[in-house]
């Protein structure tokens, strides 16, 4: 048996400094945890190049990324675990090259993300955020006085992506009397909603929008105006995904000109940057990409991250890879 | 029937006002300054009152009405109307069931995320710029705690069943158990309390349950615990609550119904564990208008001697 073998495995973690939940199942698994947000004196690289050369195992959280210079100062790597179900901060064309394994959080918080999704529905149609702040300025002094919000029965709410995070929206929808239709890469087996082989019919045919996919080159700005302007002036987006599905700047546009009625938002496009027109609009809820963010589900990613490690090291499957072809 | 009066008590629906002005001679209660002099000039010709959650049709209104013959009610609650006069003197009554229904329900669930997650901070946090300097804490799951409902009725069964998409086990407390229900019955509202992670208030407001949540149900549901009231104010004791809440004794609160709206107590107004909401449940433009088309609908079945839509008493 090797030496090294006997030594706790290293892994490296690339996180934002106050992220630090998974710190602790790390060293509890007996895995030694190095931590890029330690190299204070050492640029990003030297530190990679002194401290890491033969980590052959990356965890990334919080969406820092993770680009092909990182990856390529990392010459024993061969699997990064994301503790996220996004994995667009990483540089896949280098993976590939590389043969670098990518895993992700698989569906640790897709039921967090799910309640946020129909959360953020509720929220913007029938105007909770802005009807609390009304409230609490002590403006309610007469009966009868605030506008009124949309009905959700009945509604038509259109996924977009009916992945497993998808699946679990259109589930809570369904007792809401929701009509709930879906556009997909492809259509899905044994699904009882109706499929659009694209998102502009999706939008021409539904009141709502929920856009639950993955961001990839094709996706990238799948919202745009031309899908704004079919969806129409009672249209309601709800965006748990990736802040790049949707032109954000066209949004804005189509939000102050009533294109579009209303948006409720997790994530942006250049967060934590957020267009400051969107502030003053009352028919728009934000959120700081919060959907994942409970206990359970830090626990669950943690869970998750820690099984693929272990399987990794030991030569075991792993869970979730992401497909990079 | 341009003729027979029709005593609206408050305002809640211009397009009901202006259905009703169609049919009838509308006379707005909230336009006089002398509220006893008005009924004194109008006493003979008035024969339907439209009411809702804040003013209906009490003893007082009755009395001074002889010419009174049908309460239609802009809501499902018949709190605000005397129903013990109205069975002795012949008056019908209708209410609007069944057409806020889900509203009412979608608004509770909500109400529950956004509570539990945040949502009214989060929004804020984002419009205030603190987001550039770090992120949001973590909030609470929803998906999976128990629900506990106060009144399995049609709102109350409704919003279980929204619940239970949410993988949440479900728990009532109603006077009697009900047959054929999946859900698990408690005996008594502090039970329920104990049990449950969410507290949900959907029972009708009577003598009986005014202030069914009192201290002792909400030191049940303790500090993990929330309280969601999409009934009446007057079913909480709001001066314990407001205790309770600002003294960490209990999780947290989504309120749309308060004791003396439009009071709401301002200790409220700083706390970042509740949401507040002025009577907006069943506050969508749709069903507005079908709760209007109701109160027409039935006064027009009374005074051309069809049966009633939705008849109470």
């Amino acid at each position: 048996m090797e030496e090294s073998s006997l030594l706790p495995p290293v892994v490296l973690v690339h996180r934002p400094p106050a992220l630090d939940f998974i710190d602790e199942h790390l060293s509890r698994h007996s895995f030694t945890a190095l931590y890029t947000h330690t190299s204070l004196e050492d640029s990003l690289q030297d530190f990679l190049s002194s401290h890491a050369a033969s980590v052959r195992a990356v965890v990334s959280l919080g969406r820092l990324p993770i680009p092909a210079e990182f990856i390529s100062n990392l010459p024993s790597l061969e699997i990064v675990v994301c503790a996220s179900v996004g994995f667009d901060h990483v540089d896949l064309d280098e993976c590939r090259r590389r043969g670098v394994v990518i895993t992700n959080a698989g569906d640790a918080y897709g039921e967090d993300v799910a309640d946020l999704a129909v959360g953020l529905l509720i929220s913007v149609i029938r105007r909770i955020a802005a009807v609390d702040r009304y409230v609490r300025s002590g403006q309610w002094t007469r009966l009868w006085d605030y506008p009124l919000g949309f009905k959700l029965n009945r509604k038509k709410v259109g996924i977009v992506g009916l992945g497993s995070i998808g699946s679990l929206v259109a589930k809570r929808l369904e007792p809401f009397g929701c009509i709930i239709s879906y556009n997909s890469r492809n259509p899905k087996p044994d699904v009882p909603y109706a499929y659009y082989s694209n998102i502009l019919s999706l939008a021409a045919d539904n009141d709502f929008l929920i856009l639950c996919c993955s961001l990839t080159d094709e996706t990238h700005h799948i919202v745009n105006r031309e899908v704004m302007e079919t969806l129409g002036k009672n249209g309601v987006i709800i965006n748990i995904g990736r802040g790049g599905l949707i032109d954000e700047k066209e949004m804005v546009k189509c939000l102050v000109n009533g294109v579009i009625w209303g948006v409720g938002l997790d994530v942006f496009e250049n967060e934590p940057e957020v267009p400051e027109e969107l502030f003053g609009l009352e028919n728009v809820v934000l959120s700081p990409h919060a959907a994942g963010m409970t206990a359970e589900s830090l626990n669950n990613i943690s869970e998750v991250a820690i099984a693929n490690l272990k399987a990794f090291f030991a030569d075991q499957p792993l869970m979730f890879t992401v497909q990079l072809d | 029937m341009e003729s027979i009066g029709v005593l609206m008590m408050c305002p809640m629906s211009s397009y009901l006002e202006n259905e009703l002005q169609k049919r009838f001679n509308l006379l707005r209660f909230w336009t006089s300054p002398e509220k006893s002099v008005f009924l004194e000039t109008h006493r003979n010709s008035i024969r339907a009152v439209v009411g809702n959650a804040f003013a209906g049709a009490d003893a007082q209104l009755i009395n001074d009405l002889p010419k009174l013959e049908i309460v239609s009610s802009f809501s499902v609650g018949l709190d605000k109307i005397d129903l013990g006069i109205c069975k002795d003197k012949g008056i019908r009554v209708t209410n609007t069931p069944d057409v806020l229904t889900e509203d009412v329900a979608d608004l509770a669930i909500g109400l529950i995320i956004a509570l539990l997650r945040r949502l009214c901070e989060c929004d804020r946090y984002v419009r205030s710029g603190k987001w550039k300097q770090g992120d949001f804490k973590l909030t609470t799951k929803f998906s999976g705690k128990s629900v506990g409902i106060i009144g399995l009725g049609r709102i109350g069964t409704a919003i279980a069943k929204r619940a239970e998409a949410f993988s949440c086990p479900i728990n009532y407390y109603s006077r009697t158990v009900k047959p054929d229900v999946a859900y698990k019955y408690y005996p008594t509202v502090v039970d329920l309390a104990k049990n449950s992670d969410i507290l949900v208030v959907a029972c009708p407001l009577s003598d009986e349950t005014r202030h069914i949540v009192n201290r002792q149900v909400m030191d049940a549901l303790g500090p993990k615990g929330v309280l969601i009231n999409i009934g009446r104010g007057p079913h909480v004791d709001e001066q314990e609550l407001v205790k309770a809440l600002t003294e960490g004794r209990l999780g947290g609160a989504a309120l749309d119904v308060f004791e003396k709206e439009p009071h709401v107590p301002e200790e409220l107004f700083g706390l970042e564990n509740v949401v507040l909401l002025p009577h907006v449940g069943s506050g969508t433009v749709e069903t507005r208008n079908a709760m209007a088309d109701l109160v027409v609908g039935n006064l027009e079945a009374h005074f051309s001697g069809k049966s009633l839509l939705t008849p109470v008493v």
